[in-house]
């Protein structure tokens, strides 16, 4: 397979598996299993009117699904090897790293997060999600580890290695 | 407290003696609504939410002490001790002041559910569900106490509280999350929080309990930020307000009832829904307890037609939008109720563990006269689409396929029996008012193609349908035994929905025939001032009907007596709303206490309809031109 059609494959199967990611965490939303919205939260990093902030938040959402979807990549074409089992692996390390890390540094990145220590300001009135998110839902996590591992499983089964 | 009069203006002030916690208000009158066309929750004269559903009017609820002192949840901010209760909407909102007076000092508590232009939510995030409460010492010292003591999922789940510090005290249920904050200092337990706090002059203190459902809470913080809410609010309020185009007689009053309903608007689909309660009793102690917290077609056209009447055509364009598309997949068949979102409404079931309210059981949640076939529902549905378009609304090709079938359907079934406006659970009949509304249906649609604003209407068949209707109605509709028009063909009995022939246009106010019926009316259903929908086996106990008694002056006012009789009649019902100038669905004639849900859309929109006709009856006696609404 050439560098491009690689290229290719990786932006195809990105934004598939970013689609699904999201559509899931949107079923879960509706299903009352949790209350954490990705695109709603990245957008009002942008702007506090909620119809926009949905559509940009949208829109940096694939944009990080692309690179998320990158390490992937990388990883695969490092071990010469990519497997629905092996992305569903790496799925679940992204979850992880997401609801810990990435949960817990949202506060200080989000210019509309109230902070869990010093509470809402009027500046800052976006409830933070909290160790695991757990802030939006006790299946949060669930919901989150689910998404992620059906996002690693797709670029795994779908993505082909260079050699 | 004081009690009720039988006659006049209730009274304003409520005096409450050092009382435990678990005191339930008995009168419905004491309770007034806030709400943010989403949802709406009741606050006691003694300053206790006794009844929230959140998120919206059909969810269990969160606090519901009206139906169950124990069970039921509240949340209470009022003073410790005796005091005495005032209160007032402020001027042409929805926000309500209570001012309680105590040996010590005075201090006020404004409640309200914050509402936000789409331009201030396009600057601001903005909480999809909150109340707010602000207490403001405003003369001496006030020991200040705050018990909050949810009970989600109508007392039935089990709570689930957490202290989250700086971020408030959260309670996790099956809707949503809902989370408190206050400045004042609160102890928090497994059933709630509560907290006691001294005020002196100038000392204010705030609570908020917010409500995510779909997103990630946002929490605005208190003090600066609640009093711009409560600005926001006021200034919301009252440029709807501004927006009616009335000036006639009772005007303020009927500000006040055009607030009142938009309060029972959910804003997000345009549906309208009957009150926001369920099983206020008909019948204090009795079983006549219904859950109106859903939309019927016939009080949300009714409420419509008003609203657009006096200048609230976005309110008609909305409700017009909703309809089309609640009833697309039963048309042209039409359920008499929808919930907001025009989906069925769950099965009718009883809290079997709740008390209800004053002992009035049982608590129903849904409502199974959804089943029912109630046929002036099509009427009811198309006059008030005949008057928005009327009003120079353009009637797209789905709404006219809509109303064809409207149409169609009423030409075939009109001469069938049903179970008629009043709802009874004891069969069908054929009811007079059933045929008049059909009659109506088929009118407006021949006005309408006459008009060219309906095409393709099938109207040589209309127009036989419509002499069909005319001749039943005048033949077995009237009995010459009685000297009256009857409820039900051939029947013996009167009804109110009898006074309504001459405001369809049917046949005018003044005739021998109505004169007549009116007479009966009066004689056999009025009762002080006010009138009963009905008096047979099934009504024993039953208040007068709030609606029915606005029919009575309005009839006078269409022309079956002058003018100002119509407006003495107006005033004499007026005077039985509470102090805030709330309606429930009924009035006891002798008491004066409202029965039933509360506030009813259904009464206050009697009251507008008998305003507007008693306005234009003088404009037109003065020889004014009516002023016409613009779409």
């Amino acid at each position: 397979m050439s560098l491009s059609m690689s290229l290719l494959n990786w932006a195809l199967w990105g934004l598939v598996a970013t689609l699904v990611l999201t559509t899931i965490s949107s079923v879960a939303q509706g299903l009352r299993l949790t209350r954490m919205n990705i695109p709603f939260m990245l957008g009002t990093m942008f702007t506090p009117d909620r119809d926009r902030a949905k559509i940009y938040g949208f829109m940096v959402h694939l944009f990080n699904g692309w690179i998320f979807s990158f390490f992937y990549i990388a990883i695969f074409e490092s071990l010469h090897y990519s497997s629905w089992w092996l992305g569903g692996i790496l799925g679940l390390f992204h979850a992880l790293f997401v609801l810990t890390w990435g949960m817990r540094a949202l506060p200080g990145l989000h210019p509309r997060m109230a902070s869990e220590l010093h509470g809402p300001t009027v500046a800052r009135q976006l409830e933070p999600p909290g160790f695991l998110a757990l802030n939006y839902g006790v299946r949060t996590p669930i919901a989150a580890f689910v998404s992620h591992l059906v996002f690693g499983i797709i670029l795994g089964a779908f993505y082909r290695v260079l050699l | 407290m004081t009690s009720a009069t039988a006659h006049g203006p209730r009274p304003l002030l409520a005096r409450r003696e050092s009382l435990p916690f678990a005191v339930m208000t008995s009168r419905i009158g004491d309770y007034g609504l806030i709400g943010d066309c989403r949802a709406a929750a009741l606050v006691s004269r003694l300053g206790s939410i006794d009844w929230l559903c959140w998120p919206r009017f059909d969810s269990p609820s969160l606090f519901g002490a009206l139906l169950d002192d124990e069970a039921g949840g509240r949340w209470s901010l009022a003073p410790t001790g005796a005091c005495e209760s005032r209160r007032a909407y402020v001027e042409d909102t929805n926000v309500l002041a209570t001012t309680f007076t105590t040996a010590t000092g005075r201090v006020v508590v404004t409640d309200f559910m914050p509402v936000a232009s789409e331009e201030d939510k396009k600057h601001n995030l903005i909480p999809d569900h909150e109340i707010l409460r602000i207490a403001r010492c405003e003369a001496g010292e006030v020991e200040l106490e705050q018990r909050f003591r949810p009970r989600p999922g109508y007392g039935g789940e089990r709570l689930r509280f957490c202290d989250r510090g700086a971020l408030g005290y959260r309670l996790e249920t099956r809707d949503g999350t809902a989370t408190l904050r206050s400045d004042m200092p609160l102890r928090f337990d497994d059933q709630g929080a509560h907290g006691r706090v001294r005020l002196r002059a100038g000392d204010v203190v705030y609570s908020a309990l917010g409500f995510a459902d779909d997103w990630p809470a946002i929490l605005p913080p208190l003090g600066f930020a609640s009093e711009r809410a409560l600005h926001r609010s006021i200034e919301w309020w009252r440029a709807f307000a501004r927006r009616a185009d009335y000036d006639g007689p009772f005007a303020a009053a009927v500000r006040r009832s055009v607030l009142a309903v938009k309060l029972l608007v959910y804003a997000p689909s345009g549906a309208v829904v009957a009150a926001p309660t369920t099983s206020l009793p008909e019948r204090l102690g009795g079983n006549l307890n219904w859950d109106y917290r859903f939309c019927w077609l016939r009080d949300a056209s009714l409420t419509m037609r008003a609203l657009m009447a006096i200048g609230y055509c976005d309110e008609a364009k909305a409700f017009a939008s909703w309809l089309i598309h609640s009833t697309r997949l039963t048309r042209p068949h039409l359920n008499i109720l929808y919930d907001v979102y025009g989906n069925h409404p769950g099965d009718e079931r009883i809290l079997r563990r709740w008390h209800g309210f004053d002992g009035s059981r049982p608590v129903r949640i849904g409502n199974a006269a959804v089943e029912q076939r109630q046929l002036d529902v099509y009427g009811e549905v198309i006059d008030a689409t005949a008057q928005m378009a009327r009003a120079g609304a353009h009637l797209d090709r789905e709404s006219q396929k809509m109303l064809r079938g409207f149409g169609e359907y009423v030409c075939r079934h009109w001469n069938e029996p049903d179970e008629g406006i009043w709802e009874p659970r004891s069969g069908r009949s054929p009811h007079t008012h059933s045929r008049l509304l059909c009659w109506v249906a088929v009118d407006r649609l021949i006005e309408l193609s006459e008009r060219g604003l309906l095409q393709r209407a099938p109207l040589d068949q209309l127009h036989a349908t419509r002499a069909d209707i005319r001749r039943e109605i005048e033949t077995r509709g009237w009995s010459d035994k009685h000297d009256s028009y009857v409820a039900i063909l051939d029947g013996d009995e009167v009804d109110a929905t009898l006074l309504l022939l001459p405001w369809y246009g049917f046949e005018p106010a003044d005739s021998p025939r109505m004169r007549a019926t009116w007479r009966r009316v009066e004689r056999e259903l009025g009762a002080n001032g006010l009138l009963y929908r009905y008096r047979n086996a099934e009504s024993p106990g039953e208040g007068a009907f709030g609606i029915c008694s606005f029919w009575a002056p309005e009839y006078l006012a269409l022309g079956g007596g002058s003018a100002e009789e119509a407006e003495r009649a107006i005033a004499s019902v007026l005077a039985r709303a509470n102090d805030l100038g709330l309606f429930a669905e009924e009035i006891d004639p002798e008491t004066g206490e409202q029965l039933g849900n509360f506030p009813q859309a259904f009464t206050h929109v009697g009251f507008i309809n008998a305003a507007i006709s008693l306005a234009r009856r003088q404009q037109k006696e003065a020889g004014v031109e009516p002023r016409r609404v613009p779409a």
